[in-house]
């Protein structure tokens, strides 16, 4: 029982740490998707971030240097998605399809360039990275049974990054339902001419999204380089933000939906190591491959309204002319 | 709402694509200039490997192959205004259609039939695993652009877990199938242009090449000849004209997902059955999504797409020699291109065209 | 609402609370307007009449901000000013209130009205002043909207509502509504003429842009004209009459009399049985309709757009699927349960002429060949052969240019670069190239040149005289009256009445239109 006990808690606590860059990137998602722009380059941007808070804290010996220069690098990256598909009205989809491949290509590029090490950058010491944190009181409280090892292993010791992403949902729900902003956001995703019609520019509130989408892949990229890992290996996002898209989706391009899908999909990718080589009665072995596919046949199986019917914003991907 | 005349026709099949096309390349010129590296040197090393060295020319057609297969399957989606990013998913997919067909026909079939069989086969899985995705566009509206994302995801799972397990070659530890068997193999063009008395350096290039000229061929007659492509033009540029027209709209989604996987799905004859004669993970290496930008820059056209995938197999080729030739510049090189070649012959086509379009009516008045 | 009262006192150094000189637009080589002059009254109604096409929508999105202007001068209240965008437009006190709503359905009342105008960065106080706002205009004005209701929830005269709310909320004191009775019920046009009235007295300047006669004079207290982009008249409302409004905005005596002999019905080639249609919202849109149509006459359908007029043709021409009721067309029954396309009803001799040509008769971005033979393209004018015959089919297009004075007449040629009347020629050689036994037509003539209404109506005429049966969907009551042997009258998908076509007059129609069939019978 105890066993047991101890076994969910480090799984849900590796849900979280899986979670992390999904929680952040699917923020990004909602913010875009939400002003009326597909974001597939969710992936090149977390990739983009991951490179550059290595690159730069291997340079710098500051993750905190690291950290603002990725996010810096995704904003960037956000900022030509913008210039392709706001102001000049390009292809959502192609263009962050380039964004993508461009993050693929130039992150390895200069990382042979500034490293000489086949694409990665080396290894950073404990010091430079996002270490785990231990809350106050949790050594004092481990002795409490149940509540004790609950704060002690799931909720303490997590990277500052950890607890920013879980302070991102709030953040994103705030803006995107309480704030001007948020609703004129919200609006022109759905009706951008009632928007301009209002006297509020389109394009600039679609910059401004893509911008904060740019600041949250930044954080992302910079966890799993900085703080999750040690430094940056060729592909590191791994399909991350096109799980993180499928978050989006799952959650009905609301934030803490979309939180929920993040961690059911964490929690998928967390079991699926765990359960590797492990026959389950009447079932056996369950293939990783096969879990690890679940989150996309479920946004599938969600699109098609075979669960739910899903309501994207009604103007995303069309780009606005008056 | 700026008074632009339209570009004449040359300027806006022609001009403009090349304009493009050298911003891109300039681009990443520049990339390579920072980086410390000149780039016109790397473009030397480039054109060398990919037309002058021994077997360059060979492995560039070779490349060229796989990407008139991966360009041609975007292309006919993109006229009956799909965006098929799944070829990736699809090409992968293609090659059990050559496992399935040679290990049932391999014993009692003569080598032309078998070759012509696995053919047939890689081309409907792929349209297969296309079909899906168009289905549920068509009848549960599902967005196709996101499902054939997860697709390909869905591919890489399922491939990855047959060629660990059920298909994995008995004794061997690498995810990979059995070899083909002989009589399934693509002859070489070196063997082939030998028996005519032509010599010509050893390379992967086979008689996949002459496939995807006829694929290229089959297409332009498709799309502008036939009544089937009448409708997918019809219904990729007005959807309410084609229901008006009595055209079954989903089911020309449908066919025409199922020919653009098709197409995807005869990658596999050039990988798998003229080049690496077994199914090995990963071996779609990306092609797929590379058929994207050559659909872009081809502007959905044949002999575009001819030209982009000549470009891209000489890229891919001319950019193996920079591991060579180079420390700190590699083929990842080809990447950024790629990425450069999508972003301004694609998001960005029409860029340029208020511009050229008011230098060219300058120069004409 | 103080700040819009002060304004009807007209004091004397501001005579005009708008006042355009020699305004002027073009769209490359299109005149959109050309030296606009207008001076609009404080505290008036100002009717702004033309015909579509004639520049009004382009005139008020100058207005507006929307677009701008090539040339001349906008004055408010007497001072020039300069209106680069809607924003600007609104800080002026210009609301505009839309042909096609700027609303979100997704939203409640309450953030549609708040939109642009937020009072903060966070909405929370913004929403309690907006909502006391809204309910101190709706209590003034009559028009009270719950604020929590969803906008997708509300009926369309509602949504107008609070359209016109939002532009009040922002303070508007020049209100400009775009064709806004084209989506209403006539009861609903009433509501919101006195809507209007109300606003009027409180100081309000309206602005109201329309092309039907009957509005201008039932509610305006001026109007000016406008053709071709031209301002071409103003007048007192009292003191013009609508014959006379009519001859300036099409610049020719009215009522089109188009040679007509007497029809010869013979037998009857469409008959229409109960039809009824649900819409997706789960509306009765078509409801226990029931007519024949007979070879040799021509069946005009007259009602105000958005009145079952659309389903119905499309069902006819196999496009919808009826939800309950049959129809016989040329021999063959059609039940809900019938599996139907627009390609049997080609291969059956049944031409369609739709509605809107941008979005249904033409792929503007194919050649005007290819237009020639769409949803024809399985039959023998592709050729014969497996592959289609382009030769084949650029002869059959040159015939058919020739033969319906199609300019240019350049086979291939896009379909979007030829002009509006020549493009619906395009889609009327096409649908009467297989001489049909019965045609369903949707305003044949919206957006086309007097010559091509002249040809397009003789077309119908002479093919009637062959022997079709005609079905003539307008809005247009003079089209309508001009063409058609019997006039079936619908409202809200029924049938109110169906009368001989001699015996019709734009005032009886106009009362079977709202509805009301006992009293235009008596």
């Amino acid at each position: 029982m105890i066993d047991f006990f101890y076994q969910a808690l480090w799984t849900l606590d590796a849900t979280l740490r899986v979670a992390t860059p999904l929680i952040l990137c699917a923020m990004a998602g909602i913010f875009s998707e939400r002003s009326g722009i597909v974001d597939i380059s969710l992936e090149g941007k977390l990739l983009s971030g991951a490179f550059v808070a290595a690159a730069v804290t291997a340079l710098t010996g500051s993750a905190w240097v690291g950290l603002f220069a990725a996010m810096g690098a995704s904003v960037a990256m956000s900022l030509l998605h913008g210039f392709a598909c706001i102001t000049h009205r390009g292809d959502q989809v192609v263009s962050g399809l380039a964004i993508n491949i461009l993050a693929s290509g130039l992150t390895v590029i200069l990382g042979i360039a500034l490293f000489k090490r086949g694409g990665q950058t080396p290894t950073l010491a404990a010091d430079e990275r996002f270490r785990p944190i231990e809350l106050w009181l949790s050594e004092t409280l481990n002795g409490i049974p149940v509540i004790g090892p609950i704060y002690k292993e799931l909720i303490s010791g997590h990277s500052l990054l950890v607890y920013v992403a879980l302070a991102c949902v709030p953040l994103a729900a705030f803006i995107l339902y309480r704030t001007r902003f948020g609703l004129r956001l919200r609006a022109v995703g759905e009706v951008p001419i009632a928007v301009d019609s209002a006297g509020v520019s389109v394009a600039w509130l679609r910059y401004r999204a893509l911008i904060i989408g740019g600041l949250f892949c930044g954080i992302a990229g910079a966890y799993l380089s900085i703080s999750h890992g040690a430094n940056f290996v060729r592909e590191m996002s791994a399909g991350k933000g096109y799980i993180a898209l499928a978050a989006v989706i799952f959650g009905n391009w609301r934030p803490w939906r979309a939180f929920g899908a993040c961690l059911m999909f964490g929690f998928l990718d967390a079991i699926t190591s765990r359960m590797q080589g492990v026959d389950l009665p009447l079932i056996g072995e369950i293939p990783g491959q096969l879990m690890l596919a679940l989150p996309y046949i479920l946004t599938i199986l969600l699109l098609s309204g075979f669960i739910g019917r899903p309501s994207p914003p009604s103007a995303i991907g069309q780009p606005y002319r008056k | 709402m700026s008074v632009v005349k339209p570009l004449p026709r040359w300027a806006d099949l022609i001009f403009l694509p090349l304009i493009n096309l050298c911003v891109a390349f300039f681009i990443c010129g520049i990339v390579v200039w920072m980086i410390g590296e000149n780039p016109f040197t790397a473009l030397a090393v480039m054109i060398k490997g990919a037309f002058v060295y021994p077997g360059g020319l060979g492995y560039t057609l070779y490349y060229t192959t796989n990407f008139i297969f991966t360009g041609l399957a975007v292309a006919t989606a993109f006229h009956a205004g799909l965006f098929n990013i799944g070829g990736e998913g699809q090409a992968y997919v293609g090659s059990l259609g050559i496992l399935a067909a040679s290990s049932m026909f391999a014993p009692f079939m003569p080598a032309l039939l078998l070759v012509l069989l696995c053919i047939v086969g890689s081309a409907l899985l792929g349209a297969l695993w296309a079909m899906i995705p168009a289905y549920l566009q068509a009848k549960r509206g599902s967005h196709i652009v996101i499902t054939t994302i997860m697709f390909n995801f869905l591919a890489f799972s399922l491939m990855g877990w047959l060629l660990a397990g059920p298909l994995i070659q008995p004794n061997q530890q690498s995810p990979q199938s059995s070899p083909l068997p002989e009589g399934a193999h693509m002859p070489k063009a070196q063997a082939v242009l030998d028996w005519f008395g032509v010599g010509i350096a050893d390379s992967l290039l086979n008689m996949s090449f002459i496939l995807a000229l006829v694929a290229l061929a089959v297409f332009w007659v498709l799309i502008w000849k036939t009544r089937l492509g009448f409708e997918i033009r019809t219904v990729g540029k007005n959807q309410d004209a084609a229901l008006y027209a009595g055209i079954n709209v989903s089911k020309i989604i449908i066919i025409t997902m199922m020919v653009s996987g098709g197409f995807a799905g005869l990658l596999a004859v050039n990988e798998v059955m003229g080049a690496q004669h077994r199914v090995v993970l990963n071996y779609t290496a990306g092609y797929g999504f590379t058929g994207i930008a050559v659909a872009l820059m081809g502007r959905n056209h044949p002999v575009g797409i001819f030209f982009a995938s000549l470009l891209f197999g000489a890229l891919f080729q001319g950019g193996t020699e920079l591991d060579f030739e180079f420390t700190s510049i590699t083929r990842d090189m080809v990447l950024l291109i790629q990425g450069m070649i999508i972003l301004f012959s694609g998001a960005l086509a029409y860029m340029f065209s208020p511009t050229l379009s008011r230098i060219l009516s300058r120069g004409g008045s | 609402m103080s700040d819009m009262t002060q304004k009807t006192s007209g004091d004397s150094a501001a005579r005009y609370v708008l006042e355009l000189q020699n305004i002027s637009k073009s769209f490359g080589l299109v005149q959109a307007n050309k030296d606009i002059d207008l001076q609009i009254k404080p505290g008036t109604i100002h009717g702004i009449i033309g015909e579509n096409g004639a520049g009004k929508s382009t005139l008020m999105n100058i207005l507006y901000g929307l677009h701008r202007a090539d040339t001349g001068q906008m004055m408010i209240d007497g001072a020039e000013t300069k209106v680069k965008s809607s924003a600007d437009a609104l800080s002026l006190g210009i609301g505009m209130v839309h042909q096609h709503f700027m609303l979100i359905p997704r939203f409640t009342v309450l953030e549609n009205v708040m939109l642009g105008s937020e009072g903060g960065a966070l909405l929370n106080a913004g929403r309690v002043a907006t909502a006391a706002k809204l309910a101190e205009l709706g209590k003034s004005f009559d028009m009270e909207v719950d604020p929590d209701a969803l906008v997708s929830d509300l009926n369309v005269g509602t949504r107008q509502r609070v359209e016109i709310l939002k532009a009040l909320k922002s303070g508007a004191k020049i209100l400009i509504l775009d064709e806004p009775t084209g989506v209403l019920t006539p009861q609903e046009a009433t509501q919101l003429f006195e809507i209007l009235h109300r606003l009027r007295e409180s100081g309000v300047t309206i602005l109201l842009i329309t092309h039907k006669l009957e509005e201008i004079m039932a509610i305006t207290d001026n109007v000016s004209i406008m053709r071709r982009g031209e301002m071409v008249g103003h007048r007192k409302t009292n003191e013009t009459n609508p014959q006379e409004l009519a001859e300036l905005m099409v610049g020719r005596k009215v009522l089109l009399n188009v040679e007509k002999p007497t029809a010869k019905p013979t037998d009857v080639a469409l008959s229409v049985r109960n039809l009824g249609c649900m819409s997706s919202g789960g509306y009765k849109i078509l409801d226990d309709l029931s007519f024949d149509v007979r070879a040799g006459e021509i069946l005009g359908i007259a009602g105000v757009s958005g009145n079952g007029q659309t389903p119905l043709m499309e069902v006819l021409a196999g496009m919808r699927v009826p939800d309950e009721g049959s129809f016989d067309i040329l021999g063959k029954t059609i039940t809900p349960k019938s599996v139907i396309t627009p390609r049997h009803m080609r291969e059956n001799q049944i031409g369609h002429i739709p509605e809107d040509r941008h979005k249904h008769g033409l792929v503007l971005s194919l050649e005007a060949y290819e237009n020639m033979v769409l949803g024809f393209h399985n039959s023998d004018i592709t050729g014969e052969k497996r592959l289609m015959d382009k030769q084949h089919m650029l002869d059959h297009c040159a015939a058919k240019m020739e033969q319906y004075d199609i300019r240019p007449r350049n086979p291939k040629l896009l379909a979007s670069n030829f002009s509006g009347g020549n493009q619906q020629k395009i889609v009327v050689a096409r649908e009467m190239h297989q001489n049909p036994k019965l045609l369903i037509v949707g305003e044949p003539t919206r957006g086309v040149d007097v010559g091509a209404i002249e040809f397009i109506h003789k077309e119908l005429i002479a093919l009637r005289d062959q022997g079709c049966a005609i079905i003539l969907v307008s809005v247009e009551l003079d089209e309508i009256m001009g063409l058609s042997d019997r006039i079936l009258v619908m409202n809200k998908g029924q049938e109110v009445a169906t009368i001989d076509g001699a015996e019709a007059s734009a005032q009886k129609l106009g009362l079977m239109m709202a509805g009301i069939a006992d009293e235009a019978a008596a």
